[in-house]
């Protein structure tokens, strides 16, 4: 029996697909069977941002509605074994999926995979209703501002409020050199103001915008940054326990070289 | 002097993620504790209701304001009082 784990954050752009593609790619090179539900319904991402746009047939609302078997719409992604892919329907809107039907599909998921992750819609409205409806546990994921992390509080109350307990922290697009100079939050600041238990946190990384437009996860990239962070995650989702990473901006040799010939 | 080199340096003594936090702290203590202004004015109005029947009050310069500290949040009232009511007393 699998565990189904919903990315989730209120305010949208934080980097909610972003982290599912990465979390589920990473568990997949881990050896897990794994399964990204796009719960997105209307506003289809995690396909494109996964590379695997050009090989949907059936999608999520397809299945909830009886239009073909739930096996008939997974996309196996090609390039990581035991990694699969449910689509978001494009031309539907949120309604067209009831929490119940969402928590049914996901008990039918976790009898297959390992981990089943759904990327929830930004807002609190159906979609985020129906993501969560069959999560055994959240993942809210916020960058270092205001405005993310207030939503994050929004979201923690009302998974709290749907009795989803004790959702873990992401924190992502931290910038080292700006919380040095005391202008962009610290994982403290965010943690102290939260007050939930952190899970990761991932640098701003140029990479990801690269990963991004080629459709292939950051996490399968070695010299990453953000690579090593979901890695990291990924880890500790399994139950290891790997500290923190140090986030330092430009402090390798490597980076200091790459400064003086302004690479 | 100090200061501007300080300042060139982004050493800036008010920097601004003090600013976000004490912006955000603000902002969610009114989210968590999830007040809206109708609310406010109801437990306005059920607070002169009760109070009136002790003493006379100005409800035109009643003031009710959810406050934050450091941790907790806390109601302050403040109601100038005109005068007490003479039968009050006796009715208990």
């Amino acid at each position: 029996m699998g565990e189904v784990i919903v990315i989730t954050s209120g305010k949208g752009g934080v980097g909610k697909t972003t982290t599912s593609a990465n979390l589920g790619t990473g568990f997949a090179l881990q050896g897990k069977k794994v399964v990204l539900v796009d719960a997105d319904i209307g506003l289809r991402n995690l396909d494109v941002v996964m590379g695997l746009e050009n090989r949907i047939v059936y999608d999520l609302v397809d299945v909830t509605d009886g239009n073909c078997r739930l096996k008939q719409a997974l996309i196996r992604d090609k390039r990581y074994e035991s990694l699969y892919l449910l689509p978001a329907a494009q031309t539907r809107d949120k309604n067209a999926v009831t929490p119940e039907q969402m928590k049914q599909l996901c008990d039918e998921l976790k009898q297959d995979f390992d981990f089943v992750i759904i990327d929830c819609p930004a807002g609190i409205e159906q979609g985020f209703k129906n993501a969560i409806a069959g999560a055994d546990r959240a993942i809210i994921v916020t960058t270092p501002e205001v405005s993310a992390v207030r939503d994050a509080d929004r979201i923690i109350g009302l998974l709290e409020s749907e009795g989803k307990h004790n959702p873990k922290l992401i924190v992502n697009r931290i910038r080292p050199r700006m919380v040095k100079k005391g202008d962009m939050m610290s994982i403290d600041d965010i943690i102290e103001i939260l007050a939930i238990d952190l899970l990761g946190i991932i640098p701003e990384d140029d990479y990801i915008v690269v990963s991004t437009n080629r459709g292939e996860p950051a996490v399968v990239n070695p010299i990453s940054q953000a690579s090593t962070a979901y890695k990291n995650i990924v880890r500790r989702l399994m139950g290891e326990n790997i500290p923190l990473m140090i986030i330092e901006d430009n402090t390798s040799f490597f980076n200091k070289l790459k400064k003086i010939f302004n690479l | 002097m100090l200061e501007l080199i300080q300042k060139l340096f982004g050493k800036d003594s008010n920097s601004s993620k003090d600013i976000a936090k004490e912006r955000l702290r603000l902002v969610l203590v009114h989210d968590r504790v999830n007040v809206s202004p109708q609310l406010m004015e109801t437990l306005k109005d059920d607070m002169f209701k009760a109070i009136s029947n002790y003493m006379d009050i100005n409800e035109k310069c009643m003031e009710v304001n959810l406050t934050h500290t450091e941790s907790s949040v806390t109601l302050v009232a403040n109601i100038p009082v005109t005068s007490m009511k003479r039968g009050a007393m006796s009715k208990r």
